[in-house]
């Protein structure tokens, strides 16, 4: 019998593990005109974003650029509109196209920034609290809990008013992108560690998981190595509704002055400058970032939902 | 081989043999039923009172596992066998009692000082879909206890050595690319039982290792692990509840009925004179084609729950033989002929054969 057996010779005939997981998800994507449309719209945004500085016609942040004499010019589609600024311009004269190119900027990045500094805090606390349990567990669930009976607007507006008033709004606007990363990832990080710690309740009960233990292998090495690449797809999943979270988190303390300043404008902050002309005609300077963001909000939503249809253990596992 | 020579020369073989490979001394565990120390609280007669309850997995295992056996441990479901298999591998901490692998006390160590045992005993798991990683290819599977157990070992060693296994278990080399889930029951359990055997163990508990097989592979298994036996002179600790395969692959066999052990006897001993009532009654539950064996005992009344165990032998309310002492005095395990231990009033008095 240590001889190989002819019949468990031929072993079965799929391919690789993430080709065969690639074309479920290609074949899904395949026929699902909402992805796709979200897909593209999302890849068109995040490139017109990035590529801001080469896109745009102005430089926004270049004070030189800048015609005040041209302030208010409304879009191409109404009269009174110059060819050089299509989509009109702010109360500042900046050119509204370029703006929301770089303020889409500043949003993606902050969203993605607090994104990463969530799902960092949030993954290794949920590690930590679902495979140690006990009063490691009870200690992080704990502090999630208060963390979670906080609103993110009200943690990010008290931090955000204490640096404000503590280092003066010349700093706070200095260190503006990094410091909303850090207040708007700090404030989210439960939701991760909860759904992580959920997912290693279950797979820690699993024997994979005990024979890794009965090996000797480190907890470290089990809850990063063997548990963490099994709890990816719940990640994965909500990274994807968080980002979308982040940059409304982001668009409403810049909204409410908590934010971006208007020399460097978000999507939020550029909205919050319009707001004071939306009664005096100047509509656009509101409603257009607006439109974007709620554009961009909406088709990663859209993405995330798909995703999650589609990384469904139930569906995909087998 | 009996387990009285005590040789204090341990690096011997020869000096070893007399010892056995694991002692298990009044082996204890039990599970809290209640949460925290709030839940606990409870009213009882207009007074606050701290409840606790628990499930008594095990109460009290004594057992030998000699070097070269293959111990099976049988009993039905919830009598603690695969709890004493974890507790073993130390997958789960005694309540009381010790375990004692080659003279040394394991039960107590900390992780650190478990490593060399560590290499020294490994399990196989019951469940072959779920005890390989789904995101781990084959042969990182197979190669993580070596580099774990072997850090400095190159490369080409590793990759040897799990060729070497995978030869072992006839799985076909070019597999280590695939993952688990590309293969059947019994394909992951020959993975599986490579993957014990990479570190090169002398014991292996296999807890249940060919019950969530297919029929027809579950000889191709069991003939798998006997042949590593001869091969690389393991010593099993053996879960099942297959009286069959019991007959087949062990050498000695413990009767186990919730949480303690009745009866421990070479298998031929055990098959043919089962002494305790328990295991009468557990043999004679084995369908058979022959006519003329005695007729089928049947047990009244259900196992009691290991919540609120029975005070005495646990067996006593179930058993024909019972009297006023099994109700009281919790019966040990007492040497009869054969080779066989009993744990039974009647048969030390005299009033069962």
């Amino acid at each position: 019998m240590s001889t190989p057996n002819p019949a468990i010779e031929s072993a079965p005939a799929t391919g690789r593990w993430e080709r065969f997981r690639d074309s479920y998800l290609l074949y899904s994507f395949k026929r699902d005109l909402v992805a796709q449309a979200s897909l593209l719209i999302f890849v068109v945004l995040v490139a017109a974003a990035v590529l801001a500085p080469w896109l745009a016609p102005m430089n926004p942040y270049d004070l030189a650029q800048i015609d005040i004499l041209a302030s208010e010019l409304p879009p191409f589609w109404i009269d009174g509109s110059e060819s050089a600024y299509p989509m009109g311009t702010d109360a500042q004269g900046r050119d509204l196209l370029s703006t929301i190119l770089y303020g889409a900027r500043v949003s993606l990045i902050i969203g993605f920034g607090a994104v990463a500094l969530q799902a960092t805090l949030g993954v290794v606390c949920g590690l930590l609290a679902g495979y140690l349990g006990g009063r490691i567990d009870a200690f992080l669930m704990r502090l999630a809990d208060i963390q979670l009976s906080f609103s993110t607007l009200m943690v990010a507006i008290v931090v955000g008013a204490l640096v404000k008033a503590i280092f003066g709004g010349a700093t706070f606007s200095t260190y503006a992108v990094p410091l909303l990363v850090l207040i708007i990832g700090l404030a989210e990080w439960p939701q991760y560690a909860r759904t992580v710690r959920a997912s290693v309740l279950a797979e820690k009960s699993k024997e994979y998981v005990d024979a890794a233990r009965t090996m000797g292998l480190s907890s470290r090495r089990i809850m990063f190595r063997h548990i963490l690449p099994n709890t990816l797809s719940p990640i994965f999943v909500i990274s994807t509704v968080q980002v979308a979270n982040a940059i409304i988190s982001e668009a409403a303390l810049s909204f409410l002055g908590l934010g971006m300043p208007e020399t460097h404008p978000s999507l939020g902050s550029l909205i919050k400058s319009g707001f004071d002309y939306l009664q005096s005609g100047s509509w656009w300077i509101t409603l257009i970032p607006g439109a974007v963001l709620v554009l961009l909000v909406l088709v990663i939503n859209l993405l995330g939902d798909w995703l999650r249809d589609v990384l469904n253990p139930r569906l995909y596992k087998g | 081989m009996t387990a009285t020579a005590t040789a204090p020369a341990r690096k011997t073989p020869a000096a070893d043999a007399g010892r056995p490979l694991l002692e298990i001394r009044s082996l204890e565990k039990r599970f809290s039923l209640c949460g925290d120390f709030l839940e606990q609280l409870k009213f009882k007669g207009g007074r606050l009172v701290r409840e606790q309850e628990y499930v008594h997995a095990i109460n009290g295992v004594d057992l030998d596992i000699r070097r070269g056996e293959a111990l099976c441990v049988v009993g039905e479901s919830g009598c603690g066998k695969s709890t004493v298999a974890r507790t073993v591998m130390g997958l789960l901490h005694p309540s009381g009692g010790e375990i004692r692998y080659d003279g040394t006390r394991i039960d107590d160590l900390s992780t650190k000082a478990l490593m060399p045992y560590r290499r020294r005993m490994q399990m196989i798991f019951q469940n072959p879909y779920a005890s390989l990683n789904p995101r781990m290819t084959i042969q990182q599977t197979l190669e993580e206890p070596i580099r774990l157990h072997h850090p400095d070992w190159s490369r080409q060693q590793v990759c040897d050595k799990v060729a070497e296994v995978m030869h072992a278990v006839g799985i076909a080399p070019d597999w280590g690319k695939r993952y688990g889930h590309e293969f059947s029951g019994g394909q992951r359990q020959r993975i599986a039982i490579a993957r014990a055997l990479a570190v090169d163990p002398e014991f292996i508990v296999a807890d249940e290792p060919i019950s969530a097989l297919d029929v027809s592979i579950q000889a191709q298994v069991l003939n798998l692990l006997m042949d590593a036996q001869r091969e690389r002179h393991l010593t099993y600790l053996f879960i099942t509840h297959d009286l069959a395969v019991v007959e087949h692959f062990g050498t000695r066999v413990a009767v186990m009925y919730l949480g303690r052990v009745c009866e421990v006897a070479p298998t031929a001993t055990l098959f043919a004179t089962p002494r305790h009532p328990y295991t009468r009654a557990l043999l004679s539950a084995i369908p058979r084609l022959e006519d003329d064996r005695p007729q089928h005992i049947r047990l009244k009344g259900e196992v009691p729950t290991p919540v609120n165990l029975p005070s005495g032998c646990v067996f006593h309310a179930r058993c024909p033989h019972a009297n006023a002492r099994c109700r009281e005095e919790v019966p040990a395990l007492i040497a009869t002929d054969g080779g066989a231990r009993v744990a039974c009033h009647a048969i030390e008095e005299g009033r069962l054969d």
